[in-house]
């Protein structure tokens, strides 16, 4: 009895160490699409972001428009719409220039998604929002400023 | 476990507007603990991928700048009413999750 019990508990174990070594395995090969990019992200200027993106001089171009507030009052919460009318835009990259690491996030599209990405960002103080496109293998930037009354990243 | 996600697909004309909002605190690892004065460690998103149909649309990498509980919009050209639309995020400490909606 009491050895039938032992048995069933370390069969139980076992399973579970299979289970768990499985979903770990599920989840790295989600995973693989591309490495988080450290060096871009972990940069302290919009030049050395960029360098980690792998471009480094975008030309400016009237075809993106960023839509966002003149004046946030909460830079905890800015929303932030960009726009690329540039054909083939493969990418759209957003920065707030005097945040502590500028670069904010970096969008792929592919299989007819368009250049337009709407989210809602921090942002440490008043600044330029920059957005860095991709088209054609070119980048491209446009960049709004905006004024922000009470800082978002120091809580 | 991550709380669920909101999500929205709906066409205008012959793009599907795709709406998502999701829950997270996206701690930025920068900010400190008001009682304590210890940083708070990072915690965010760092990873967003969508679908239509099972074929990528969008990849993201996002960073701590992203404002907590995070909204995300983008368009897709081509998409037909009832197509499926996915979009899963990963954060920095491998918690995921995945929400699915139909174009309508």
């Amino acid at each position: 009895m009491n050895a039938l019990r032992r048995n069933v508990l370390k069969s139980a174990g076992m399973a579970s160490v299979v289970a768990m070594a499985a979903t770990a395995g599920l989840l790295k090969s989600g995973s693989a699409l591309a490495a988080w990019n450290a060096s871009a992200f972990d940069a302290k200027s919009v030049p050395d972001a960029l360098k980690g993106m792998g471009a480094a001089t975008p030309a400016e171009s009237k075809d993106i428009s960023i839509k966002a507030p003149d004046i946030a009052e909460n830079g905890a919460v800015v929303p932030v719409e960009v726009t690329s009318s540039i054909a083939g835009t493969t990418g759209i990259a957003i920065f707030a220039e005097k945040n502590a690491n500028p670069l904010i996030a970096d969008f792929k599209m592919s299989n007819g998604a368009e250049g337009y990405v709407s989210t809602r960002i921090k942002m440490g103080q008043t600044a330029k929002i920059r957005a860095v496109v991709t088209a054609g293998g070119k980048t491209y930037t446009a960049a709004k400023e905006v004024k922000v009354t009470i800082g978002g990243c120091g809580g | 476990m991550a709380e669920p996600m909101k999500m929205r697909a709906s066409m205008s004309g012959d793009v599907a507007d795709v709406k998502v909002l999701m829950n997270h605190p996206m701690e930025t690892g920068l900010r400190k603990d008001a009682k304590t004065g210890q940083l708070i460690p990072a915690h965010f998103i760092n990873e967003v991928t969508a679908t239509l149909n099972g074929k990528p649309i969008l990849a993201a990498q996002w960073g701590g700048g992203i404002s907590k509980n995070p909204y995300l919009g983008f368009k897709v050209k081509g998409a037909k009413a009832g197509d499926k639309v996915t979009v899963s995020w990963k954060d920095n400490k491998g918690e995921s999750n995945t929400a699915e909606a139909a174009v309508s």
